[in-house]
């Protein structure tokens, strides 16, 4: 069975990281590894006017670092993602593929003037995860709103849904593993 | 998420063009990329894109704005959203002057995107259930190419399919315009015959001698310009259906020829003296009442008897109005595209006009008057000023004058009996068409004495 691999993208902290081990590997029934041996270099997808980083550089990046890696490669950071078109993204995934990325920074309360609620951004920081890892398996937005790959484009619509996936989608990403084991 | 729909983005920048079809693609939607006005205009020949994103600076000689004017031409209902850098009110009003659906500047909110997608999807899932929704309708009210709700054609169409497969003749009375050979034709084509031939034949169209030869053929040399010999309709026909419409304009030697045909099952070709055999079944039609030109010794009585084997009346189309709005849009349909127009319906005030209009020319006028409309309607909508026409000179109620030599009473009673006939005796309807209200027009029934 393919193993999920998580790589921190500084800046992150290890804590962080960890925090999604077990979530992942229970929720993906997967081995999950961290491997935080390998620094990438955030400031080649900074973009200085913007001030926000190109998380399509960090996913080519990764694929590059871990050309060899077996399974799906889950790179997380703290810093404010974008991808060209769009003022801001919480993640983002090669569809069908092998890397996807996730950021913190859009998804802590204190950003929206909030208190801060460390609890609520972990559940947020899994369900993304689990989104973005989700793409790569090949699955498209769900209809259902409860179901984890519902698309969110706000903290409120990541809160409504669950951290897991509705059956039909579990059933495609269990239909993947078994292919690729 | 499952959808049909397909997307292509138009953008000269890489990295824009991909992240917004990346975007699109986690949603499920079929995204295709252009890097060019002209690339997008070359794939838009080739696939019918649902949405496109295209924007409005590109470099290449062919701006947003053309690239989006072209593909408006070659896929008028799909829609098109400009992108673009620079958010100024003049290029906003340009683009959608042009005729762009949307107008939004990048980069832009992820949830601005989702939801303009999701909105305008939303709306072509809409028109395609119509679309499909209308089609069964049709399909519901269809019998081969005719269309109707009215009870009196469907016994017709059930007739037809009971008779489809048999040799006996078919008469089949009607006003021009009703429709007969389309009658004769799905007789023909719902029996065993159908992958025979069906050859029509317009029997007042011709001179005699000239039908003679039409319908039997000639051999060579039979009259001045006979250079070789001609099989006629008959021969044709043979195996399959011959369908003779306005038989009561034939003379009194063909109705001869034709009987014999009928009898015996040959002939002979003009100046031939070779029995020809053949196997046709013959559907006439006529405008006419044969019985009253047998009465007259104008059409020979064995013939019409004949013929009268089954015999079929199509009701004219003002005694089937409830056809009309079906027909209507059933032309629309058609015409608009075979005009190549962008007319999609009708008003209700427009329907209106056609309900009431008495069609003395049928279900052809009908048509004609569709075709009319459409070809000098300026929108996509067919109003009450495109239909003027039927309106001019009082000739709205074709064929009615006010009498001028009865009572007020004697008129009441004609237009309340007419009415009552004319909604099969439903109270209801007619105390609606009439505009009174139901007790009133039962007083009346009773005070004339009019049988309902």
């Amino acid at each position: 069975m393919p193993s999920i691999l998580l790589v921190p993208i500084p800046p992150v902290t290890m804590e962080r990281i960890t925090s999604l081990r077990l979530p992942l590997q229970s929720i993906f029934d997967t081995d999950t590894v961290i491997d935080a041996s390998i620094h990438l270099d955030i400031i080649a997808a900074l973009d200085m006017y913007r001030n926000q980083y190109n998380s399509s550089i960090l996913l080519a990046s990764l694929k590059e670092r871990f050309p060899q890696h077996e399974g799906k490669i889950l790179g997380v950071s703290e810093v404010d993602f974008f991808v060209p078109v769009l003022t801001y993204v919480f993640g983002e995934a090669q569809l069908n593929g092998t890397v996807a990325v996730v950021s913190v920074y859009r998804l802590d309360d204190t950003l929206y003037g909030l208190p801060e609620n460390p609890r609520r951004l972990n559940e947020r920081l899994v369900k993304e995860a689990v989104h973005e890892l989700g793409h790569t398996f090949g699955l498209y937005h769900c209809l259902d709103y409860d179901c984890v790959m519902h698309s969110s484009t706000t903290v409120e619509d990541i809160d409504i849904k669950r951290d897991n996936f509705c059956p039909a989608c579990s059933r495609a990403v269990k239909r993947h593993l078994h292919a690729r084991s | 998420m499952e959808t049909q729909w397909d997307i292509l983005v138009v953008d000269d920048e890489e990295v824009m063009r991909e992240s917004l079809a990346a975007w699109l693609r986690e949603d499920g939607y079929a995204v295709d990329t252009a890097s060019s006005g002209r690339e997008a205009i070359a794939k838009t020949k080739i696939k019918d894109y649902a949405i496109y994103f295209v924007d409005l600076k590109m470099p290449g000689g062919i701006d947003g704005i053309e690239t989006m004017m072209e593909i408006k031409h070659l896929h008028e209902d799909t829609s098109i959203i400009i992108i673009t850098a620079y958010a100024t009110v003049d290029t906003a009003i340009a683009a959608m002057k042009e005729g762009a659906q949307e107008y939004i500047v990048k980069p832009c909110n992820p949830e601005e995107i989702s939801l303009l997608v999701n909105r305008i999807i939303k709306v072509k899932n809409l028109q395609r259930e119509n679309t499909i929704l209308r089609k069964k309708l049709t399909q519901q009210y269809s019998f081969q190419d005719i269309i109707s709700k009215n009870s009196k054609m469907h016994d017709i169409f059930q007739l037809i399919n009971e008779i489809a497969s048999l040799r006996s003749t078919v008469l089949i009375h009607g006003e021009s315009g009703t429709g007969k050979e389309l009658i004769a034709r799905a007789i023909h084509f719902s029996g065993d015959r159908s992958q025979k031939p069906f050859v029509s034949v317009s029997c007042a169209a011709l001179a005699e001698t000239l039908l003679e030869s039409e319908l039997f053929g000639h051999e060579k040399g039979a009259f001045t310009g006979a250079s070789s010999q001609k099989k006629g309709k008959f021969e044709l026909a043979d195996e399959g259906t011959i369908f003779l419409d306005e038989i009561g304009d034939i003379s009194t030697k063909l109705q001869m020829d034709l009987l014999r045909v009928l009898q015996e099952k040959s002939f002979y070709r003009v100046g031939g003296s070779e029995e020809v055999h053949v196997d046709v079944r013959v559907i006439a039609a006529t405008n006419v009442n044969l019985e009253d030109a047998v009465r007259e010794g104008q059409f020979r009585d064995d013939l019409f008897y004949r013929l009268n084997v089954i015999n079929i009346i199509l009701p004219p189309l003002r005694e089937r109005r409830e056809d009309i709005p079906l027909l209507a849009k059933n032309f629309i349909e058609r015409l608009s595209h075979e005009l190549s127009k962008n007319v999609a319906d009708i008003s209700e005030n427009a329907l209106k006009i056609l309900l009431d209009y008495d069609w003395p020319g049928n279900v052809r006028e009908l048509e004609n008057a569709v075709e009319r409309a459409i070809v000098t309607c300026k929108g996509r909508i067919l109003t009450e000023e495109d239909f003027s026409f039927l309106c001019h000179n009082g000739k709205r109620k074709n064929g009615w004058h006010a009498p001028t030599n009865m009572t007020l009473a004697e008129a009441e009673k004609e237009i309340i009996a007419a009415t009552i006939h004319r909604t099969n005796g439903n109270i209801k309807e007619a105390a609606i068409i009439l505009g009174i209200d139901r007790s009133t027009l039962y007083d009346r029934i009773k005070r004339y004495g009019i049988e309902r």
